[in-house]
């Protein structure tokens, strides 16, 4: 079936369109829709984009494949992205890092076999006054200890399919 | 002499301590709000440059270039319209300043975009936030559409004459689009590659056109010279570097978090009055003053004043005065793996030095950091920082070079001893 957004998807990508003086410039912002919409930027999803704004789809390739946050591979429905810079770092975010890897039996780049958790390690998300973070989804989660990563995982567990409040405003992408 | 303010966590830019905020324009009204910016529209654009440039607004994205200097480098005579693009994708590692703005009170950013829009005669602004921060975008739009609505932005600002449309830009996860020429090309779409200059964006930035590109706080500081008057502005730091800051403080210290102060504060007063001392009371043993990228420093600069110019004679930089200290038993050589790891990760990949040297320097740190390194590898490791310096299109190289070399200068010991003894002597690695 092929790709295309949702009316509501479309309403937004009109809005969008609107800001700019051309087209490529609305390119970003139209990726990180697609991005949400589709839950990740397959190829598909990338000439879908560029036919969308009439654009070479070199250029759209260019570009999202230069954006970390533009995912190019399914995730989990709960995406945790552990910071590891330094501030993180120092606080204790390797030891976050590896209690999550072995308590969802995945490493960094992986996503548990159920797809409900996907993990990676992730540069500085500048929250480090609250170090070490952890975001899952939109959602920061600060301060973050062994334990409270381990109550985070529960009430992901238990979410309801539509996101539940731990994933933050916007629920799950 | 500098006053310390009794509740550093509360000020003239900090307004909302943590947990508070302000997202209601009548709010930000009935605590002065769009005085400021009345008080611009009232004056001619080249009056109110004259006032921001009395000020000494030094830039607060890290380079401290004056704003009203900057502003003033528009050509007269350029027919294409004029663009003002505020930097809201803060990354730097030890940075979370611009973050309070744009989720605990977007309205004093946005009326600091206004005033400086109508000063340089820009009919749209673009402030570019980073994706990560999903909340802060949707604030900000909030926001932006309030102040549309009642009439604060649009076809006339406060019934003036003067249109102006705030666009927030979403990021996509690439600290280099913080360098403000990536930034632009970021905007425009394509991947956030940085320009080589000249020409300047001023006079060839966004689609070719003049350009003036700022920082958030710096936003924030121009609304409070229109507030109080540049004078009373300058009052609130030093002569020379006038206005109050926002410091930051992570690692290990007691109370990390966002202060107030005027410049010119010591990193004794943020560290141990602002920050309650150290975790566990250990002695400091490095502290990087402002972000990741300037050089680390130790205990023995304690009584530094961050301003720009005194911590630049202590061998280091004021950058985003987000400082970041870290204990005694603390592996230097760790903590530099993961500053270098992180500039190898975000360098964009255009020029060879940095493209190539970044990915050297996160090899050799790592190499001595898990025991394999050979001897003489710190001199290979200062001899590689040191062909990345001044050799790159933007500042990214440099910002993975001085973090090496002040780190392997410092704590040079501690890097031999992982060399000669085969591992880690902290076992962190």
């Amino acid at each position: 079936m092929a790709l295309a957004f949702s009316p509501d998807a479309d309403r937004e990508f009109d809005r969008i369109v609107r800001r700019y003086p051309n087209r490529r410039a609305a390119l970003i912002p139209t990726l990180v829709l697609a991005d949400r919409q589709f839950g990740y930027l397959s190829r598909e999803a990338m000439e879908y984009v560029a036919k969308r704004l009439e654009l070479p789809s070199a250029w759209v390739l260019s570009t999202a494949t230069f954006y970390t946050l533009l995912r190019k591979r399914p995730t989990g429905r709960f995406h945790l992205q552990v910071c590891v810079n330094v501030a993180c770092y120092l606080k204790g975010a390797d030891q976050l890092g590896d209690h999550l890897k072995k308590r969802l039996g995945i490493g960094f780049g992986e996503v548990t076999p159920d797809g409900l958790f996907s993990l990676e390690g992730v540069q500085c998300l500048a929250a480090c006054g609250t170090a070490p973070v952890i975001q899952v989804n939109d959602a920061y989660h600060e301060d973050m200890t062994l334990d409270k990563v381990d109550a985070l995982i529960e009430s992901l567990r238990t979410a309801p399919a539509d996101g539940g409040a731990a994933a933050g405003p916007g629920g799950a992408r | 002499m500098i006053a310390i303010p009794a509740n550093p966590t509360r000020g003239h830019l900090l307004r909302c301590g943590p947990g508070e905020s302000i997202l209601d324009l009548a709010r930000h009204q009935s605590m002065g709000g769009l005085v400021a910016l009345r008080k611009a529209l009232a004056m001619q654009p080249a009056a109110l440059i004259d006032e921001v440039k009395k000020a000494t607004i030094r830039g607060r994205g890290g380079a401290g270039f004056p704003a009203g200097t900057k502003w003033s480098f528009l050509p007269k005579d350029n027919p294409k319209p004029r663009y003002l693009v505020i930097n809201a994708d803060e990354g730097e590692p030890g940075t979370f300043k611009d973050r309070y703005f744009l989720e605990q009170d977007p309205f004093p950013l946005l009326e600091g975009i206004a005033i400086s829009a109508y000063a340089i005669g820009a009919h749209t602004a673009f402030l570019y936030v980073r994706g990560e921060f999903v909340h802060g975008i949707k604030v900000l739009e909030d926001a932006v559409e309030q102040m549309r609505k009642a009439g604060v932005l649009g076809r006339s600002v406060l019934g003036s004459p003067f249109a102006l449309e705030i666009v927030v830009h979403p990021g996509a996860g690439a600290y280099i689009c913080g360098e403000e020429s990536a930034l632009l090309e970021s905007i425009e779409g394509k991947p956030g590659r940085p320009r080589n200059r000249p020409p300047f964006p001023a006079v060839a930035g966004l689609w070719a056109c003049p350009t003036i590109i700022n920082n958030v706080e710096t936003m924030a500081c121009v609304r409070l010279v229109l507030q109080h008057g540049a004078d009373a502005f300058l009052a609130m730091g030093l002569p020379k570097d006038g206005g109050p800051k926002i410091y930051g403080l992570s690692g290990h210290v007691k109370r990390p978090g966002l202060y107030e102060a005027p410049l010119g504060l010591t990193l004794r007063t943020l560290i141990y009055d602002f920050g309650g001392g150290t975790i566990g009371d250990k002695p400091i043993k490095g502290i990087i003053p402002g972000g990741s990228s300037t050089p680390v420093l130790g205990p023995d600069a304690l009584d530094v004043a961050m301003d720009f110019e005194r911590i630049k004679a202590a061998g280091s930089m004021l950058g985003t005065a987000a400082a970041t200290i870290f204990t005694e038993g603390t592996c230097p050589v760790a903590v530099l793996l993961r500053i270098s790891r992180f500039y190898a990760h975000e360098s964009c990949g255009q020029c060879t030095p940095c493209r190539d040297g970044t990915g050297w320097l996160e090899r050799i740190v790592e190499s001595i950091e898990h025991g394999t390194a050979r001897p003489g590898d710190c001199d290979v490791l200062l001899s590689a920082a040191n062909q990345i310096m001044g050799n790159t299109i933007c500042a990214l190289g440099d910002a993975a070079a001085l973090p090496v070399i002040s780190f392997v200068n410092r704590f040079r010991d501690d890097f031999e001893a992982h060399i000669t003894g085969r591992a880690c002597p902290y076992g962190a690695a």
